[in-house]
């Protein structure tokens, strides 16, 4: 052998070995990801060019603002509920580590449809969160929460959960123990070592978990169809409702476009502050 | 003293956040027993069996359940082949272009599942391509691979590939080798995206709703009808049922091989 291969990793006999082995999959992606994706741009000039983007900005800026304030606030909530919970599973849990985790997963075999549905019923005009919450006098009896803001961003922080639980269990599980019992032999307090140590090692974690839980929230329509209403319209929607008129294909391709766009600049800026470029 | 509070609020908090995860889920299995006022299963009116009785009550709904089960099943056999042979090239040998595979399978897996449907919806009509069963396999064959390229790879990294140049020394056929080592290693990795691969197809509703056509996936069925019988509620709860007993298996089933080669 010419060459010295890594550790397990082997010398092709032929070169052709691996890229016939590849073949398949590496034919599919190209034609039914790559090539559709370059004539989705190709349609997105069609009938207007450039001007298509401008009427995209024009006439969806608004829905396309909401959409990623959306976004930006169901990864919020996921990472306001999903951090602690990763923390517990990770550091607490010893024994009951597997059955938790499974926990986390399991609901998310449910239909996502079906899901969403639930929340329908819970938050619909007589269901019992509103209910719970009148009771309470913390909603008054005219107001309802379906159909609003909170109810589509609390919806969409559901669906995606686990999306953000499961990265940042991983990156926590990952630590060093002797890291960790190195802050209070240090005298530093718990707070300290968690924002010295334990904090800046999950990063990792929460921006993989950011990603898988911001660009999916940004891109979806179900949750707005069927918790929003009228003021709660999401790029997605837009999307879905148009998709099947050949006029308005070219407009659409290009909301595609803007979209991906968006997500890729805004996953560019938060790399850069939390300072994980290198995960690439 | 603290630390023990802080430890009590920290428990406390995570089972409040796996309460709100099971809620929803609750809700559904709850309404699978309730007999609804008018045709929406919205409001709990009373309890029965009738959904449970008579599951297959609405023909249309039950056709696309077994559809669904059958579109799974294919891209599941086509999604485990293609994306496990790719991963073990990508795992085992050393070549140019690996970084360029590497990323494109990652790909899809970042795009919003909009633009991907959206895509996808473009080119069948630039091709001509009339929508149904083939365009849905196509779609979901499409993110599947990804996926189960991505578990395989996790899953077989770090073994030594040598092993079946020593099987081959000692005489073994190409059959035997793969069938006594190869195999062996990447069976386990091939079963768990083999599974999460059904799961996925099974739940699509974003791309396939693009390249659907008339055809009805389960999930398609929910969204066009708009009336959600309590039948739904418990295709929900069987598909629920039959992932916890898979999960389970799974959980002891890895179990048993640690002990095995802790002996």
């Amino acid at each position: 052998m010419a060459v010295e291969a890594k550790v397990g990793e082997v010398i092709p006999r032929r070169r052709s070995i691996p890229w016939l082995l590849a073949a398949p999959a590496l034919v599919w992606l190209l034609v039914f990801f790559a090539i559709p994706m370059v004539l989705l741009g190709r349609e997105s000039l069609r009938s207007g060019g450039l001007a298509n983007y401008g009427d995209v900005f024009s006439g969806y800026g608004e829905v396309f603002r909401r959409t990623f304030w959306y976004a930006l606030l169901a990864t919020l909530l996921c990472m306001i509920l999903g951090y602690p919970l990763a923390y517990f599973i990770a550091m607490r849990a010893r024994r009951a580590r597997n059955v938790l985790l499974a926990l986390v997963v399991l609901p998310f075999f449910t239909t996502y449809l079906i899901r969403t549905i639930s929340w329908v019923i819970l938050l619909s005009e007589n269901g019992p969160v509103p209910k719970f919450l009148r009771s309470l006098d913390l909603l008054g009896d005219s107001s309802s929460i379906i159909g609003t803001t909170p109810a589509v961003v609390g919806a969409l922080a559901y669906n995606f959960l686990p999306f953000m639980v499961l990265p940042i269990y991983v990156s926590l599980e990952k630590i060093d123990r002797r890291l960790l019992e190195a802050g209070p032999d240090l005298y530093a307090s718990n707070w300290r070592t968690f924002r010295k140590v334990t904090l800046p090692l999950s990063l990792p974690g929460v921006f993989a978990g950011s990603l898988l839980t911001f660009i999916p929230a940004a891109g979806d329509f179900v949750n707005s169809t069927f918790v929003g209403g009228t003021t709660t319209t999401m790029i997605g929607n837009v999307v879905a409702e148009n998709f099947d008129s050949p006029g308005l294909r070219p407009e659409m391709s290009a909301i595609s476009f803007v979209l991906m766009g968006i997500i890729l600049v805004g996953v560019l800026i938060y790399a850069r502050l939390l300072g994980t470029e290198e995960l690439g | 003293m603290k630390k023990r509070l802080s430890r009590f609020a920290l428990g406390g908090y995570a089972g409040l956040v796996i309460a709100y995860l099971f809620v929803p889920i609750a809700v559904m299995v709850v309404f699978s027993f309730n007999k609804p006022r008018g045709r929406r299963n919205y409001e709990w009116n009373r309890f029965s069996l009738d959904a449970w009785k008579d599951p297959f009550k609405y023909e249309n709904l039950r056709s696309a359940f077994v559809n669904s089960l059958e579109i799974g099943l294919i891209v599941t056999v086509i999604a485990a082949v293609i994306g496990t042979v790719m991963a073990v090239a990508l795992v085992k040998y050393r070549f140019r272009g690996k970084g360029f595979l590497n990323t494109l399978i990652v790909m899809p897996l970042t795009m919003p599942e909009v633009v991907l449907g959206f895509s996808l919806l473009n080119l069948f009509v630039l091709v001509d391509q009339q929508r149904g069963l083939l365009t849905i396999v196509i779609a979901h064959v499409m993110f599947c691979v990804s996926y189960v390229a991505t578990t395989v790879k996790a899953r077989i990294r770090g073994f030594n590939w040598q092993l079946e140049e020593a099987a081959a020394d000692l005489g073994a056929t190409p059959w035997r080798t793969f069938r006594k080592v190869t195999f062996p290693i990447i069976a386990p990795g091939v079963f768990a995206a083999a599974l999460l691969t059904f799961a996925l197809s099974l739940d699509d509703f974003t791309i396939t709703y693009f390249v659907s056509g008339r055809e009805r996936t389960f999930p398609i069925e929910v969204w066009t009808e708009k009336q959600f019988p309590p039948q739904i509620n418990v295709f929900g709860t069987l598909i629920l049922l039959a992932a916890t007993v898979l999960s389970v298996a799974g959980v002891l089933a890895s179990r048993r091989q640690t002990a095995r080669s802790m002996k």
